[in-house]
């Protein structure tokens, strides 16, 4: 199918682009974007006007659940809400069940994902066999199997040692590390930010140090064996401190945050909402202004997601029981795009972070509109007015504290490989 | 003025003038107790379930007391008993509890917030008598209706509440509710037992060394330390904890003369509190126990919508 895409806004930070512009794909790629293109016989003709045109978003860290915990989400479900929230490439972390530290396990999700998903997935593999933190994965196996990257996430390598090897290891076979940074002896019982709210609600606080000194950690573990490193959802003001610092002196390092790192405090968790329990968890009214200060000064590289579905029977209980996560996927857009309105970023740097970063990142060939490249595309209403419901979301799971919200902003179409996937009714 | 809760499941959400509405109904209640015959109408035919997932004695069995004074039927599940144990979640307990028709579910949790979440889900009144670290409602009450009847009233009084305040539910509903009531309180512990940002919950102060706290103090409520509880990062010994943060002869005159020693039981003799002070003639730790019967009548009478029979 080829498809004229008249008159948005193209932003495209990677070629430097934004201007009014028509677009070509034709045979699932960019065929050329220029001012007055007239359709080809038998294309289909998007209206943009007033629209956003960027490359395809890219959620660099999903959870879709995707072997062994469909009841949460799956490869379907996933795609679908990534589709839905104008992600044309998801990165999916390896907690599944088995754990995906084998080409198996990849091979599943690859081939599961091109015959029934929607969207790009490209699947992170485990640090350790089993993320159990005792022994190394085969990430040579996971790379050629068509892993992206690999991460322990949501059980951080604790073992200095391994960490280090893990870096150099992976070095070696040319894959990023990914860390979930976060100290678990100090997170120990914790389930909420340590702070004035948990002292009021009496639930035992995670104090910001259990980020920031597991940051440090990995910090110090990427310069001294020279690896390059990323840091997920990043949550606090002095992990971004450690983190703007370590880019300063050159170590290779990367970070992105989550929407509600930059949306919401701890005293989202008042009234005992497990909607507003994840991990790190919620933070200060001080870390979330330093999360914008960060993605404006560029020490955040990307912004994703950390989607993590869980069902209603996880979420719908005492607390202090309550699975860690929200989902993430189609609420991210309209989040992030009021970092724009509020003038933490410009439209060129949100796409930034959203599509050309978070590619470069993860080393996939996403990410730009130039001709020839894959035409991922998303076309995005900046004023589209909708409330969050339950029932209207893609996701399998509705674990979200935005439900009820109104947001502003949603994708209009979402374009893989040159298809329509999604469009917006 | 009437009391408008449908539920009693801690002391910040409460308003002074509610406060002192159910201190004065404890009051009234307390002369029930003293009568030969301990019972009076008011709840008949209303049934109140005390659901206790954490061991409770004095709790259960003051609640219970209330409730039968009143006329009230009362049933007991204790978490042993219950189907807690085959797994059932706080959730299917509450809408099986539920579907007996029951008025009022008294309910003790490990988890705080736990009555939130109940009293989102049930239509009956849940009263709090303790969830997690985070409110002891009746504690909270009955501690102030025994300050109230020594000193007459509760504002200006300096009131120290020493030890393990992170992990206390008792501290919280005291702080909400003196400091709502007028009070000053000077907290004092161990700082791996300081819960941060706590001398922001009102006109609170935060002690390290707990001499500052009970100097010139009117009360000093000694919390009860639990050592299988609280794990053992936080303390080296109970030795040096008795040492530091024990209330004893020696450091008690330094209390007003006329101060009151609580605590709200069961007492560690010879850690948080010396016998001699908790024997003592400033002791009103048997007074607090009395009292807990009138608060918890009050509790349940307000909760039920504190109307007297009409027969």
């Amino acid at each position: 199918m080829n498809l004229l895409i008249k008159g948005g806004r193209v932003i495209d930070p990677s070629q430097g682009i934004d201007e009014t512009l028509d677009l070509l794909v034709e045979n699932g790629k960019v065929k050329e974007f220029g001012k007055g293109i007239s359709a080809p016989a038998g294309a289909e003709t998007i209206d943009a006007a007033g629209m956003i045109v960027t490359p395809g978003l890219i959620d660099m860290h999903v959870h879709l659940r995707d072997p062994g915990l469909e009841y949460k989400e799956d490869i379907v479900t996933g795609t679908r809400a990534a589709a839905v929230g104008g992600f044309t490439s998801v990165a999916c972390m390896p907690n599944t069940k088995p754990v995906n530290d084998n080409k198996a396990v990849t091979s599943y999700i690859i081939t599961k994902a091109r015959n029934e998903g929607i969207v790009n997935v490209f699947p992170v593999g485990s640090i350790t066999q089993g993320s159990k933190g005792e022994a190394l994965a085969e990430m040579g196996d996971l790379k050629e199997a068509g892993c992206v990257a690999v991460s322990d996430d949501g059980r951080p390598v604790t073992s200095s040692e391994l960490m280090r090897r893990a870096l150099e290891y992976a070095k070696g076979m040319g894959i990023m590390v990914i860390s979930h940074a976060e100290d678990l002896s100090l997170v120990g019982e914790g389930v909420m930010n340590e702070g004035i709210v948990s002292t009021e609600l009496g639930l035992k606080g995670i104090p910001w140090a259990a980020e920031d000194a597991a940051t440090a950690r990995d910090v110090y573990l990427a310069e001294l064996t020279n690896s390059p490193l990323h840091i997920a959802h990043v949550s606090t003001k002095g992990a971004l401190r450690i983190i703007r610092n370590a880019k300063a002196r050159g170590v290779k390092v990367t970070c992105e945050t989550a929407p509600h790192y930059f949306s919401l405090t701890d005293d989202a968790v008042r009234g005992y909402n497990t909607n507003a329990k994840m991990n790190p968890p919620l933070r200060t009214a001080d870390d979330v202004a330093a999360v914008k200060a960060a993605l404006a000064d560029g020490t955040i590289d990307a912004i994703a997601t950390d989607h993590a579905p869980h069902h209603l029977d996880e979420k719908d209980v005492e607390f202090n029981v309550a699975l860690n996560g929200i989902i993430g996927l189609e609420t991210s857009l309209p989040l992030s795009l009021k970092l724009v309105e509020e003038g933490v970023l410009t439209l060129p740097a949100l796409v930034e972070k959203l599509a050309c970063n978070p590619a470069k990142i993860l080393g996939i060939d996403r990410g730009a509109l130039k001709p020839g490249s894959v035409a991922d595309i998303t076309v995005i209403d900046p004023n589209a007015a909708w409330t969050v419901e339950a029932e209207k979301l893609a996701s399998k799971s509705k674990n979200s504290p935005f439900i009820g919200l109104e947001m502003k902003g949603a994708a209009v179409y979402t374009i893989v490989g040159g298809k329509m996937v999604f469009k917006r009714n | 003025m009437g009391f408008k809760h449908k539920d009693i499941i801690g002391l910040q959400d409460l308003t002074r003038e509610e406060i002192q509405l159910l201190l004065d109904t404890a009051e009234n209640m307390k002369e029930i107790s003293d009568r030969d015959i301990k019972k009076v109408p008011t709840l008949r035919g209303k049934t109140v379930v005390n659901v206790f997932y954490e061991a409770s004695t004095r709790t259960r069995t003051s609640f219970e007391i209330a409730a039968k004074r009143l006329s009230a039927d009362t049933i007991n599940i204790s978490a042993s008993t219950s189907s807690t144990t085959k797994g059932e979640t706080l959730s299917d307990t509450a809408l099986n509890i539920l579907a007996m028709k029951p008025d009022i579910i008294v309910m003790r949790h490990a988890a705080s917030g736990a009555h939130h979440y109940l009293a989102q889900r049930v239509s009956c009144s849940v009263i709090n008598a303790g969830d997690g670290a985070h409110e002891h409602p009746s504690q909270g009450l009955l501690d102030m209706l025994t300050m109230r009847q020594k000193f007459g009233t509760i504002e200006g009084l300096k009131v120290a509440i020493v030890g393990d305040i992170t992990h206390s539910r008792v501290a919280r509903s005291a702080i909400f509710g003196l400091t709502k009531m007028g009070a000053a309180v000077c907290l004092a512990g161990p700082p791996t037992m300081m819960p941060p940002g706590i001398e922001r919950l009102g006109n609170v102060t935060v002690c390290t060394d707990m001499r500052d706290a009970i100097e010139g103090a009117d009360v000093v409520m000694m919390l009860r330390i639990q050592l299988e509880r609280q794990g053992k990062t936080l303390l080296p010994t109970l030795r040096e904890y008795a040492r530091y943060y024990g209330l004893n002869p020696g450091n008690l005159p330094l209390a007003k003369k006329d101060a009151m020693v609580m605590h709200p039981g069961p007492i560690n003799r010879g850690v948080e509190l010396s016998s001699y002070v908790a024997d003592g003639d400033q002791s009103y730790i048997l007074k607090q126990v009395e009292n807990g019967v009138a608060v918890r009548m009050s509790m349940l009478y307000h909760v039920s919508g504190g109307e007297l029979p009409t027969e």
